[in-house]
């Protein structure tokens, strides 16, 4: 259950494929912008939480898994499914964190100072991800 | 230069930088936490912020409980998708995003308009 840092794993990462985080992160960001524009705070915050980075995340991490297992002559169709879906687990527990990210934003951000709450609000969705990770992982082994 | 480039700018480098980190740590279900890192909505809200002030950025964050309970349900569907059928993660990911904007603007029409 330790928490570590595996930096050769940025190695393994592709030129391209940080540039589609880029543009896909950057094209969200820039559309969420007009769609408040057109329709308003009330409809453009609900893509403020949508699976931008999410679908290149898990599609990146079946794919190392899956060629780290053809490199010892194996399949490894099924251990990079099955590492995308523990993957996208984290991220529903993530989403917890986001939960939590918005309410604090919402609920303090009209009577305090804005940067400071925004710097609480990330803190406090590591808090409440990391715990719920810690939590699942304690007491909901597979 | 316009406010779409510099929200463009902005989002892409949080949203890498959230990306990077998330490649780095261990294990995959920890680093899976950064899938839902709130990287888009940092770099919207801090435009937000100095653009139109902090009551319009508060609605936002309001409606965003509902795009994030939307999240999860999607986030879990995948994980189960890629677990129990045959189906690659960027089919399973693509296909869920209908069921995230379903549940978004179900929560939306309900409880926000």
């Amino acid at each position: 259950m330790t928490i570590g840092i595996n930096l050769s794993a940025v190695k393994k990462t592709k030129w391209y494929e940080f540039a589609i985080r880029f543009l896909m992160g950057g094209l969200i960001t820039a559309l969420i912008g007009i769609i408040a524009k057109e329709c308003g705070p009330n409809v453009g915050g609900l893509f403020l939480a949508f699976p931008s980075i999410f679908p290149a995340a898990v599609t990146l991490v079946e794919d190392h898994q899956r060629k780290k297992k053809q490199r010892v002559g194996l399949k490894g169709e099924k251990r990079g499914r099955e590492a995308a879906s523990l993957d996208a687990a984290g991220a529903a527990i993530g989403s917890l964190g986001l939960l939590a990210f918005a309410t604090v934003v919402w609920r303090l951000l009209p009577d305090r100072n804005h940067w400071e709450v925004l710097a609480f609000a990330t803190v406090v969705w590591i808090a409440v991800s990391g715990s719920f990770w810690w939590l699942h992982k304690r007491y909901c082994r597979r | 230069m316009s406010e779409s480039l510099i929200r463009f700018v902005i989002g892409g480098t949080l949203v890498s930088a959230f990306a990077v980190l998330g490649d780095v740590l261990k294990p995959k279900s920890f680093s899976g936490l950064f899938g839902a890192a709130p990287s888009v909505a940092l770099a919207t809200l801090v435009l937000t912020i100095i653009y139109r002030g902090p009551n319009y950025s508060s609605v936002e964050a309001r409606s965003m409980i509902a795009g994030a309970i939307a999240f999860f349900a999607y986030a879990c569907c995948v994980s189960h998708a890629l677990m129990r059928y045959r189906i690659h993660a960027a089919v399973a990911a693509g296909l869920f995003i209908l069921l995230w904007l379903g549940i978004s603007l179900s929560l939306w029409a309900v409880y926000l308009r």
